[in-house]
């Protein structure tokens, strides 16, 4: 609990300054940018990337399934936990 | 619920076929396909916000405690699809854009929007009693910056894709987005009614113990 709350504190104190630091680089990326597309518009032929895109998107993708995972566990967890509590309750009631 | 579980399962289950038939795209190659879950993911975000915020007026103006209920779940909900919508979003950012994170309107109101829920969650969880009242008030003022969030795209200078995107989307790339939307609201519906049943069985514990003290 007091972990927690200390954990919480220093994410708010840190916030803040992470967002200014970046600031200055943002100024220089945003020259170099690109214009966003007005369009999407489907590639004759497969790409060569200077970044590979796969493990990009195997992570965009992993992290939603575990997420999507992760809170149906979670809900059930909790869900089957009040359920016993309330058969308790109502075992005891009669 | 178990016919909406077992079709939601079903359509998860085929997007990854549909999403790796689409075309890449001709200047963001194979990255773009973040979208198909990156968009759903975003758009269950906003309506979760709004969720939260039609029920906390419910709540504060119309006195329906269980309303209460459903702000929580969409709370929850709006964590969640913020998360994913606030990390898919720099992936392919990363490989378009060639930063992973800019501080415009658009991802800069994106993230307030999810510091905003983040903050209800733990008002919830922390803040004893008339947190609910409090929570509301704060949930509404979530509800409000979605449409500053939507339109910002249109409005100020960014390099987000602007929401005239999906309308013209060729019909081997909408096929599969209009899919994927279709699997995230089924899957967001069937989380939502979970974690309110959840609210409601709490509810129920309570009263039994009243009961109990009562008797």
């Amino acid at each position: 609990m007091r972990l927690l709350r200390m954990v919480i504190v220093l994410a708010a104190l840190a916030a803040p300054s992470l967002a200014f630091s970046d600031l200055s680089s943002v100024a220089l990326a945003k020259e170099e940018q690109p214009q966003p597309p007005a369009d999407f518009v489907p590639a004759e032929s497969e790409s060569q990337e200077q970044i590979p895109a796969m493990p990009l998107l195997g992570a965009a993708y992993g992290f939603i399934w575990l997420g999507v995972f992760g809170y149906v566990w979670s809900v059930a967890r909790r869900l089957r936990k009040v359920e016993s509590e309330i058969a308790a309750l109502e075992t005891r009631k009669r | 619920m178990i016919v909406m579980m077992a079709l939601a399962g079903t359509m998860f289950a085929a997007a990854p076929f549909l999403i790796d038939a689409a075309p890449q795209e001709a200047t963001m190659g194979l990255v773009y396909k973040i979208y198909f879950f990156h968009m759903p993911s975003a758009w269950m975000f906003l309506t979760a916000a709004v969720v939260a915020g039609v029920a906390s007026f419910r709540l504060l103006f119309l006195k329906r405690p269980r309303a209460d209920h459903w702000v929580i779940a969409a709370a929850e909900l709006a964590v969640l699809f913020g998360a994913f919508t606030l990390v898919t979003g720099p992936l392919w950012a990363r490989k378009s854009w060639g930063v992973w994170w800019v501080w415009d309107a658009r991802l800069t109101s994106s993230l307030m929007l999810f510091m905003i829920f983040v903050a209800y969650v733990l008002l919830r969880k922390y803040g004893g009693a008339g947190s609910d009242k409090l929570g509301a008030g704060l949930a509404l003022f979530g509800m409000a910056n979605v449409p500053f969030i939507y339109v910002s795209v249109n409005y100020w200078r960014t390099f987000h894709p602007p929401t005239s995107v999906v309308p013209k989307l060729p019909v081997e790339m909408g096929i599969p987005l209009w899919f994927c939307v279709a699997a995230f609201t089924l899957l967001f519906i069937i989380l939502l009614r979970l974690r309110a049943r959840l609210e409601h069985q709490r509810d129920r514990v309570e009263m039994l113990y009243l009961a109990e003290d009562e008797a």
